[in-house]
């Protein structure tokens, strides 16, 4: 059955398996590009922004044919307590010049067209076909299962998202755990154009990237985020799942009430939701990364666990980008020695570390245990606008100067110095 | 903006119903000896509710986003699958 046996079948055509396909079919490797939904994105959703740097490094200047929304150009953090709100913003014009540092865009158009790019190169792509299983002989991996259908191939790239079901079933890692991950929820909201540009005192082709924390999740770990498109804004939550099994909050009220703070409903006023969406999004970091590779098996993107998470920015996609890079050098490699063992595929993690992606994993090893700290949801907030909102109201009363005020609200949020300067030392290693 | 219900939230997406199959499937045993339940607060579709007691679910509005797969404590309570290829939710922004 030679004519039933690819080189390389990738299951998921996100950012992680077009970049995949795209690289191995330019080498003239026959590859399959599989994907669930009825056009490559329609499945996918995320919070927003793209940083430029992976794909431009794949598609010089990318950004003269690739659907996008905004370069940012603006990066503002917010805390938020009830009625009250600080914000830091940082603006850089420099982001806003090529090569364009992060983009806002929508995933729909955007994997669309890059598993466009993938097929024009020579991969074939197969969408609306669900995989359900690998196909493992002598504990290699000799390709998949989609309903009654088997498709045989030398190696197998699983690009299948943060809930990777090829990654379980290839054994690569055990069941996921709620404390691994967090769910995120986002709507999309149209606003013509000009007024977003006035609202956020953007030019044209600027955007706005917002990440909020406080009482938009209700103490809960996770944060809020609002970017801006051309015509619209993407607005949403990401909540730990293992804050959700506590039963406290509908994800729908968090995100109806977020909409609602004062900081925010007058950027969306007037503004029409036209989609609702949800995703799990990967937050562990390089703990909960699975076996990356296997005897005829790779693992990319964010079933590899590759997202990382600040606090006070995001990244996804790009690393998605990076390691389908990776991935793809490496059945390049192992096309050359005709060897798809584990062996030789093992070559990944060595361009995984040579491109970037797991300098990056490595260096933020404490953040995710940096960001579990309850309090930055709940009493720094209350902290840092009860002490800003203070310093700046005027009442008549007798002046206390800043440190007794600062003394007094650390007492009020029910925290401490000691806590303070821990949580200080601990942010500061692991950011 | 007026505080919108999840009914017309999930009526801003589109979806293509699967009539023939189901890709989430409960074992209602299992549901009811679950005291805690979280798949009632955690799905971002509000699709698990309470009714006389019991959960009650149907996946017509499923986004597909695996938290319940995730969250739900009870080993064997879901057959957990993604739609048959095609079907399910379809974004057209993401």
């Amino acid at each position: 059955m030679a004519e039933d046996k690819f080189t390389a079948i990738i299951v998921g055509a996100g950012p992680a398996g077009s970049t995949a396909a795209y690289l191995l079919a330019e080498q003239g490797i026959d590859v399959l590009l599989i994907e669930r939904g009825e056009t490559p994105g329609c499945k996918n959703m995320f919070g927003g922004r793209m940083y430029s740097y992976a794909l431009h490094r794949i598609i010089p200047e990318f950004w003269e044919e690739a659907p996008l929304e905004r370069q940012i150009s603006r990066e503002v953090i917010t805390m938020l307590d009830g009625e009250k709100s600080t914000s830091i913003s940082c603006q850089d014009e420099n982001w806003a010049k090529p090569p364009y540092h992060s983009f806002t865009l929508l995933r729909a158009e955007f994997d669309a067209w890059l598993a466009a790019k993938a097929e024009d190169a020579g991969a074939i792509l197969a969408c609306g076909i669900r995989v359900d299983d690998v196909i493992m002989e002598d504990n290699r991996i000799i390709g998949i299962r989609a309903g009654d259908d088997e498709i045989l191939a030398d190696v197998v790239i699983a690009a299948d998202g943060a809930n990777s079901i090829i990654t379980e079933k290839a054994g690569l890692r055990s069941k996921l755990s709620p404390a691994d991950l967090a769910t995120g929820v986002k709507e999309v909201i149209e606003l013509p154009a000009k007024t977003i540009e006035e609202r956020f005192n953007l030019q044209p082709d600027t955007g706005a990237a917002h990440l909020y924390a406080g009482t938009c999740t209700q103490g809960m770990s996770g944060g809020g985020f609002l970017y801006t498109n051309k015509s619209s804004i993407s607005l949403g939550l990401v909540i730990k799942a293992a804050e959700l099994q506590k039963n406290q909050y509908m994800l729908v009220d968090l995100i109806e009430d977020f909409k609602n703070q004062p900081s925010i409903a007058p950027l969306i006023s007037g503004g029409e939701v036209v989609e609702y969406s949800a995703h799990l999004v990967p937050e562990a970091g390089i703990s909960m990364a699975p076996r990356l590779f296997s005897d005829g098996i790779l693992v990319t993107g964010d079933a590899a666990g590759f997202c990382i998470n600040l606090g006070y920015l995001v990244r996804g996609m790009d690393l998605a980008i990076a390691s389908g890079e990776a991935a793809a050098m490496s059945v390049v490699e192992a096309v050359k020695k005709n060897d798809f063992s584990a062996a030789s595929l093992g070559i990944y993690t060595d361009l995984l570390v040579k491109n970037g992606v797991w300098s990056v994993m490595e260096a933020y090893r404490r953040a995710p245990q940096m960001l579990d700290t309850e309090r930055l949801y709940t009493s720094y907030p209350t902290l840092l606008n009860n002490l800003l909102a203070d310093m700046f109201t005027i009442d008549g009363s007798p002046p206390i100067n800043l440190i007794d005020k600062l003394r007094q609200e650390v007492k009020n949020s029910k925290t401490s110095f000691i806590n303070l300067a821990g949580d200080a030392w601990k942010g500061g290693r692991s950011l | 903006m007026k505080k919108m219900n999840m009914q017309q939230l999930l009526a801003c997406d589109k979806f293509e119903v699967d009539d023939e199959e189901h890709h989430i499937v409960l074992n209602k045993e299992v549901c009811r000896s679950c005291q805690a339940k979280p798949c009632i607060y955690a799905c971002p579709a509000g699709l698990y509710t309470l009714k006389d007691g019991e959960i009650n679910f149907d996946d017509a509005g499923c986004l597909e986003c695996g938290t319940c797969r995730l969250i739900c404590p009870q080993e064997g309570a879901l057959s957990w699958h993604y739609p048959r290829g095609n079907f399910g939710v379809v974004y057209r922004y993401g």
